[in-house]
């Protein structure tokens, strides 16, 4: 398969994981943030820690959009959905996070028409042919996927489909990494860079990051050899005393960006004064809301919601994880009352979550298989 | 019994699409509800078809229900389905199809020619499997309480003489056989949905696995040890229930499971794992080392057999689970089907 077997190929993942050996000087400890849920999706899927050597940290950053939405938007989310002749549409990602009282799953089950849809203008077409009914499309995710929204939203209003809203939720990555920086238990050496966000808002938006904080970053794609090779930069980078931004995406992320998706965003949304991560709390200029000239496609204006904060569940230390502080495995409720199957924080759901990657390739694994070297396979 | 009953006991509130999906949930409902009140006790591990003893004579004897939506996809129909998924049932429990029962639930307002469609297919489908259709009924909900038509079968078989298959025989050693590529149902039916803009070249694979479990019945006789056809949950959901009955461990290697360049293109953009995804015209078997050349030459050697592969073994770490092992020296552990990326595939 074009664009990933090249990718996986194992001579050259053995190659690059000999030259991240030979480049990492074994008297210090590097910690790398890979900022992207995707990544840490990847280094887990592909076993990478085992090729790394010991002093070369992975860090889980925030870039999970499920995991980074507080319960209480989810609740509002919700609560649309329990309105008469509402249609409630989100990515299947979302489609098992907990609210207060349940998933939108378990809303689904308990009679609530919740569809899962596969980008938001299916919401809209779904609208089209319901023109009895309100579809709300439940918007998330960073730069990724707030391109669509807006093209959606823009479609929306040319073709006068008044039955359609978006509750908005998308959320920008600069500030993330920002509140990341600057948060007083947090020591990170360099970043590995998110990949699909920087196919829209290009590599430019991260110079502050080499030359204000002094730490390297590298935009990485999502196979083995792409995130590898991104570490082989970084510490090249590290080795020479050098501080800047490095595309190791270049298939596919431009350094000025998409700058038809960046005009379709900045048509539809601003930027909210303030909005609330889990984990990180609220940090200013972090989100996107709809513009006042979309206002009737908002489903935030057309609905009574009830923004209410609702704190995670006291246990739970999705926001200590959510900033790298602790490893999923740290959390009092890993493992415990907290797994993919019954999942207490969002975390836990999202294929991008740091707790299900960790739980469902390295936790099982390490319980399982305590000498997993000495297992010969025969086959 | 009682502790064993409330442990186990099913406590989720409300039944969700999951608890059908094959995976995690489903074993919980059947563990900790259907078995312990219908069975009386913790049932032997759960096969895709009971033996019974008829004045002497042992009978195999299983039931399955289909749901898919959409009734027609490329490849094939409800209709096939439900009578290749009894006779697959019966023919991985080491028994060959007799006789099937069907059962209709139709939805007031359903096209004629549509059940006629897949009461054609069924007929056809039986006189491919070799199996006659004996009797049935037909109820009719409102229109709006079922979407189009359900159908239910149930089989009975006779043994397959010298093969007797059950997670006790399975031994370290053992060599795990596939018999073809994997996913490709799944992944027909969520394209045909429509509601993805992708295409592809992809045909269901349901048909009868039987003459390729007579084939291997003919070859190695007791030396199959287990088989299971991977629907629902795929693959890793039945080398997992496997692993679990058997208290041994399931090892993989990744490079060599047979998966179409289309079926794996799907799954990478939709996040989806290949491992998890139903077949309906496969089947895993797991045969005493010794036979297994012998066992795959056999396969291999009969028609819609030729792609058959080896893919692992058994061993007795890591106890309990099942480990893929990649190319270049990494491993994972795959686990059940969690949740139901896919609703109502069969």
């Amino acid at each position: 398969m074009r664009f990933v077997d090249e990718f996986r190929e194992p001579d050259l993942i053995t190659r690059t994981a000999d030259e991240i050996r030979r480049l990492a000087n074994p008297k210090r400890h590097y910690r790398f943030m890979e900022v992207c849920g995707g990544h840490t999706h990847s280094i887990y899927r592909f076993g990478l820690k085992d090729l790394l050597p010991s002093n070369i940290e992975l860090v889980h950053g925030p870039g999970c959009p499920v995991c980074v939405l507080p319960m209480g938007r989810i609740d509002d989310g919700l609560s649309m959905a329990e309105q008469p002749g509402v249609i409630f549409t989100a990515f299947g990602d979302m489609m098992r996070v907990p609210g207060t009282r349940g998933s939108p799953l378990e809303y689904k089950a308990r009679g609530m028409d919740v569809r899962i849809v596969y980008s938001p203008s299916d919401a809209l077409k779904l609208a089209r042919n319901n023109p009895e009914k309100h579809v709300m499309f439940f918007a998330i995710g960073f730069e990724t996927t707030a391109p669509s929204t807006a093209l959606t939203l823009i479609r929306a209003k040319a073709q006068g489909v008044r039955n359609f809203s978006v509750f908005c939720n998308h959320v920008t990555i600069i500030p993330a990494i920002r509140a990341i920086l600057d948060s007083p238990d947090m020591r990170i050496d360099a970043f590995i860079g998110p990949g699909h966000v920087s196919t829209v808002i290009g590599c430019r938006p991260y110079a502050w990051i080499a030359i204000n904080e002094e730490k390297p970053i590298v935009v990485a794609g999502f196979e083995p050899l792409d995130i590898l090779q991104s570490i082989v930069m970084l510490l090249r980078q590290l080795n020479q005393d050098q501080r800047k931004v490095e595309n190791q995406y270049k298939r596919a992320v431009p350094w000025e960006g998409n700058r038809a998706a960046l005009r379709a965003m900045a048509e539809v949304f601003e930027l909210r004064p303030y909005f609330e991560w889990r984990g990180l709390g609220f940090i200013s200029q972090s989100a996107l809301r709809i513009r006042e000239s979309y206002a009737e496609w908002d489903a935030e204006r057309r609905f009574s919601v009830p923004g209410v904060r609702v704190t995670d569940p006291k246990a739970a230390q999705c926001g200590e994880v959510l900033k790298g502080v602790l490893k999923p495995a740290q959390c009092k409720l890993f493992g415990k009352e907290c797994t993919p199957e019954h999942p207490i924080g969002a975390l836990m759901v999202s294929s991008e979550g740091s707790c299900a990657a960790y739980y469902n390739y390295e936790y099982r694994k390490a319980q399982v298989l305590p000498g997993l070297s000495q297992i010969p396979l025969g086959v | 019994m009682a502790s064993v009953v409330s442990k186990n006991r099913f406590r989720d509130p409300q039944v969700e699409m999951a608890h059908g999906a094959g995976g995690k949930a489903s074993r919980r409902l059947i563990d900790g509800l259907f078995a312990p009140i219908l069975f009386g006790s913790a049932p032997a591990p759960l096969g895709d078809a009971a033996h019974v003893d008829v004045n002497g004579t042992c009978v195999a004897v299983t039931t399955d229900s289909f749901v898919v939506k959409p009734l027609r996809f490329p490849g094939g129909s409800i209709g096939e389905l439900a009578v290749n998924g009894t006779v697959n049932d019966l023919a991985v429990s080491g028994a060959r199809a007799q006789a099937l029962v069907v059962s209709y639930v139709l939805e007031a307002g359903l096209p004629t020619d549509l059940l006629e469609a897949e009461v054609r297919a069924m007929a056809a489908a039986a006189r491919t499997a070799g199996v006659v259709i004996v009797g049935g009924d037909t109820k009719v909900v409102e229109h709006g309480k079922a979407d189009q038509m359900y159908i239910t079968t149930s089989g009975i078989g006779h043994l397959i003489p010298g093969v007797s298959v059950s997670p006790a025989a399975v031994r370290c050693g053992d060599k795990i056989l596939l018999s073809g590529p994997i996913g490709d149902h799944g992944i027909t039916i969520l394209l045909a949905r429509g509601e993805l803009d992708l295409d592809a070249d992809l045909r269901s694979d349901t048909r009868s696995v039987l003459p390729l479990v007579e084939a291997l019945a003919e070859t190695v006789g007791a030396g199959i040890h287990w088989m299971r056809d991977p629907t629902r949950g795929g693959v890793a959901t039945s080398l997992n229930e496997l692993a679990h009955d058997c208290g041994l461990g399931v090892l993989l290697s990744e490079d060599s499971i047979p998966i179409r360049d289309e079926v794996r293109g799907a799954c990478e953009l939709l996040g989806l794992d290949p491992l998890h995804i139903a077949n309906e015209g496969q089947f895993l078997a797991v045969v005493a080392a010794e036979q297994a050349e012998a066992a795959l030459e056999a396969l291999r050697a009969t028609p819609g057999g030729r792609e058959a592969v080896l893919i692992g073994e058994i061993s007795e770490q890591p106890a309990g689970a099942v480990l893929v092992t990649t190319l270049y020296g990494g491993s994972r552990i795959v686990d059940m089907l969690v949740g139901d990326p896919l609703p109502r595939i069969c």
